[in-house]
């Protein structure tokens, strides 16, 4: 008899049982003998040249190690996309938290006293503090333009599709910064051993790690380790910045001749480390008068700050998703990802698809006002379907849920009845509050955009050892998402045998292969998939070997030996290959952005205080098509937790930017939500099989992240009349529209 | 020389008398469990219990434990004999990254020890001080009430097509 199928079981976390106990060790945990303590200082000014750097005399620096740029053996840059980022400035200066040299003393406490000891002197240059101010080009700060990257889509005639039209409807919103806060802040170790440089630490993606120290320290992969440490969290924050710690921590480390550990704590993070890109998006929509979308024209603008990073990726996924999961004969999608002299925005879940997504969605309300047609039938009226034509000329194939997740959500939340309920509820002044319910459709690409998994060129494996353990290797890192348990599910699966005989294997790079980063909603659908065909091509070697898989572990352990013959272990690996019907052209950005969608609605059910303008959401309902749940359970925490977090984005979190950087850096003042701010969630998954994702799955970690802002904004709106085009939804906005008109 | 106990356990921190808590714990006593999120009280994810409630080591100087009882998720169970709560935690999806985890247990079980109410409203209200930024609370909540009726397994997640 075969095993009992583990996928679409809630098979309990694999790393659970450390983790409930305190035994799980995050870096700042690890015992590392014989560690100094490195800090950084940074520039504190938003731009400038250094004229001169200036040590305290009076500081025992004989007891420290310093490093400045010159100590840098390879390229003084963080190498990511394109290579203009330095790990430490040397020259000028782009942004306040910019690190100029590195510091590592035996005792903590005296390296932040050694860091308050020396003393920067700068040119002062004109900084350039906002997106407008960057638009304007008064000052150059990147070519000509400013600008790091644009994209075109064009699909249609967009002045035929105007032509067309009964109504065109204008609308700008506006999204901020957010910051991950993650609750383990950055923390990263290195030391060097037999010529190995070994760094460890908190992060999403060992292999930029490995390709970012080989450009630094000029040294050839086999003398560079990174391993992860269990991560306490990452939301894309994770995804890039590792890479600055650990060229930091080496540098110091080699200096030093000694381990080196660098902690952040929570102002140095949250001040330093990368941000959602802000954004301000223009929408010109031409419509007939029954509702149906005859030209979408948008506009995209998003402050990458600083260096280039990964805002042109971030940016593309943005301009992939602005026209929401709609279909319309004739659009324009123009974008702009600009520099500004503030820190680098980088990764956040979602990716750029939040931004336009808030946009999108929110301009449903505009539009139903103008057309006198409620957002939900304009929705249902023009949402994708099998056979839509993307923007970008895709054709939906299979797997489109949008529609049946947003009729689940209309019916679990009452939506048609509440809005009639509370249009009587807050026409009576006697009442306390506002009420309101408001809805939101979102798709969500799965995997790297375009050719991005072409390039990637991902590999993962399966392997058996002699003495019968199965291990799977993969450089996905378990951040909280559940990487580890679905893994083992997955190879569980595609071998027909229990989970509990599948290990995963740490990443470590000298042990698992480049899966690629962490990110993109990539691990279950892409790396999965490689983790299952790795794994059949283990099941095919053990058919052949037996005639049959093991049913026992000593059966297993007898095909090992005899798979295994002298080697300590079989290893098969696989490497991506793209489905041929998947066609993509980067020069003129049409074919199929992605291989498939995951999509989402949501309901926020939410009541506003008359007197103090305080919101309580009461209830959020939410259907989301991931395509097969490996593991319901942990897909719901995906999804409740993404959606917490975007209904902290909508409500709550603001970082206030000062002389280019974020003034509210704590956690005091940067608000996030806790268990009395975040509602009850009504959640249902919804399964329409992907048949190039294994086992049916498509991504799950970003789409959540995506829907609840228009739909908060949009309740807000039915409670009070008035649009606000931007978040959070703070009390103080929605006071200051409320002293405003009502919407025309 | 300060004597306290910790996990049930007589110990003696010689030192600043104002040493956090925290690090006397994680530095001194090697009992990382307890971890730093922001040193400054906001998050929890230092939270231990000095007598049975809880308090943010990170505010705390050890001279103030003097004496007293301190207890840290150590103390709650092992990963081969996981307590109710935690196995409770493990089966409802109440931890994904874990690093919120060890504060949110030991201010649930004060919760749960000192005669707190196992509704939705009072867990949550017990929780308010432990920041966690992975599960939107929904799957810690059931798991403490699950706890506190010593019920067993978690309700199936919805899906229209299984
Ligand atoms: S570390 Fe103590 S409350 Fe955050
Ligand atoms: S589980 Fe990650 S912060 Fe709570």
């Amino acid at each position: 008899m075969a095993a009992m199928a583990s996928v679409g079981t809630s098979a309990l976390r694999r790393e659970g049982p450390e983790k409930l106990t305190g035994r799980a060790l995050y870096l700042d945990d690890l015992d590392v003998p014989g560690a100094w303590h490195g800090v950084t200082v940074r520039a504190g000014v938003p731009r400038g040249r250094i004229k001169s750097v200036s040590f305290d005399p009076s500081f025992p620096w004989k007891e420290c190690v310093v490093v400045t740029a010159k100590d840098i053996p390879g390229k003084n840059v963080v190498t990511l996309i394109e290579p203009d980022q330095p790990l430490l400035a040397d020259g000028e200066v782009r942004h306040r938290e910019e690190p100029i040299l590195l510091i590592a003393h035996p005792d903590r406490a005296k390296a932040y006293e050694a860091r308050s000891r020396v003393t920067v002197e700068y040119e002062p240059l004109p900084p350039v503090l906002s997106l407008e101010d960057s638009l304007s080009v008064k000052e150059k700060i990147f070519k000509d333009d400013n600008v790091f990257k644009s994209f075109l889509i064009e699909k249609g005639d967009l002045k035929g599709g105007f032509a067309l039209a009964d109504f065109v409807v204008e609308g700008e919103y506006r999204v901020p910064h957010q910051e991950q806060a993650y609750i383990e802040n950055n923390a990263m170790a290195a030391w060097e051993k037999d010529g190995v440089l070994t760094v460890t630490g908190s992060l999403q993606c060992p292999y930029y790690v490995v390709k970012a120290l080989k450009v630094l320290l000029g040294r050839d992969e086999s003398k560079v380790r990174v391993i992860q440490t269990v991560t306490g969290g990452g939301f894309g924050g994770k995804e890039e910045y590792p890479s600055m710690i650990a060229g930091h921590a080496a540098l110091l480390a080699l200096k030093a001749k000694r381990p080196v550990k660098i902690v952040y704590d929570r102002h140095e993070d949250m001040a330093a480390t990368t941000k959602r890109h802000p954004a301000v998006v223009r929408h010109r929509t031409g419509l007939t008068k029954d509702g149906r979308l005859v030209a979408q024209d948008v506009d995209v603008v998003m402050d990458g700050g600083a260096y280039a990073t990964l805002s042109a990726v971030v940016l593309s996924r943005g301009t992939l998703h602005a026209t929401g999961p709609y279909e319309c004969p004739n659009v324009r999608v123009r974008a702009r990802a600009v520099a500004t002299n503030t820190p680098p925005n980088g990764a956040f879940r979602g990716f750029g698809a939040p931004q336009t997504l808030f946009a999108a969605e929110l301009h449903w309300e505009r539009i139903s006002r103008a057309l006198g047609l409620d957002a939900l039938t304009l929705r249902r009226r023009n949402l994708y379907r099998e056979g839509s034509v993307t923007a970008t000329g895709q054709v939906l194939r299979e797997s489109i849920g949008a529609s049946e997740c947003l009729d689940l959500v209309v019916k679990r939340s009452d939506y048609e009845k509440k809005r009639k309920d509370y249009d009587l509820w807050n026409a009576d002044p006697a009442k306390p509050t506002w009420r309101g319910i408001g809805l939101s459709v979102c798709h969500h690409g799965a995997g790297f955009t375009g050719s991005g998994e072409v390039y990637l060129a991902s590999r993962a494996a399966v392997a058996l050892t002699r003495d019968g353990r199965i291990l799977v290797l993969a450089a996905s890192t378990e951040i909280g998402q559940g990487t580890n348990t679905i893994f083992a599910q997955m190879a569980a699966d595609a071998l027909g045998v229990p989970s509990d005989w599948v290990e995963v294997e740490t990443p470590d790079t000298h042990k698992v292969p480049d899966s690629g980063p962490t990110v993109a909603s990539r691990t279950t659908m892409v790396v999965g998939g490689l983790v299952r065909r790795a794994a059949l091509e283990l099941k095919a070697a053990l058919d052949a070997e037996g005639g049959r898989v093991p049913k026992t572990r000593a059966d297993l352990k007898k095909s090992a030996a005899a798979l295994c013959g002298r080697e300590p272990l079989r290893r098969f690996e696989v490497r991506y290959e793209k489905p041929p019907e998947i066609v993509w052209d980067e020069g003129t950005y049409r074919g199929d952005a992605y291989g498939v969608y995951s999509y989402a609605a949501f309901a926020a059910d939410l009541e506003i205080d008359r007197a103090t303008g305080e919101v309580r959401v009461r209830k959020a309902t939410t259907a989301q098509d991931i395509g097969r749940a490996v593991n319901p359970r942990l897909a719901e925490g995906q999804i409740i937790g993404g959606c917490a977090q975007g209904l902290g984005w909508a409500l709550l979190e603001e970082p206030v930017y000062k002389d280019g950087v974020m003034a509210n850096a704590q956690l005091t003042n940067y608000v996030i939500p806790t268990s009395l701010d975040a509602p009850p969630f009504d959640v249902t998954i919804v399964e329409r099989p992907y048949s190039r994702g294994p086992f049916g799955a498509k991504g799950v970690g970003e789409l959540p992240m995506d829907v609840p802002a228009p739909a908060v904004a949009a309740a807000v709106r039915h409670a009070t009349g008035r649009l606000i085009a931007t978040i959070p939804q703070t009390p103080e906005r929605i006071l200051a529209a409320l002293a405003g008109p009502e919407d025309a | 020389m300060i004597k306290l106990r910790v996990n049930g356990k007589p110990r003696m921190f010689r030192g600043a008398p104002f040493k956090r808590l925290l690090d006397v714990l994680r530095e001194d006593f090697r009992l990382t469990g307890a971890k730093e999120g922001c040193g400054e009280g906001e998050c929890g994810a230092c939270t231990v219990l000095l007598d049975g409630e809880p308090v943010n080591a990170c505010l705390i100087p050890v001279c103030q434990a003097a004496g007293r009882r301190v207890e840290t998720v150590e103390a709650l169970g092992t990963p081969e004999k996981l307590s109710k709560l935690q196995a409770s935690f493990l089966e409802r999806g109440g931890a994904q990254c874990g690093i919120c985890t060890p504060g949110m247990l030991v201010a649930a079980r004060a919760h749960l020890a000192s005669g707190g109410r196992p509704d939705d409203a009072s867990v949550r209200e017990a929780l308010a001080g432990n920041l966690c930024r992975c599960t939107g609370y929904q799957h810690i909540v059931e798991s403490v009430l699950a706890a506190a009726k010593g019920a067993k397994k978690p309700a199936k997640a919805k899906r229209p097509r299984a």
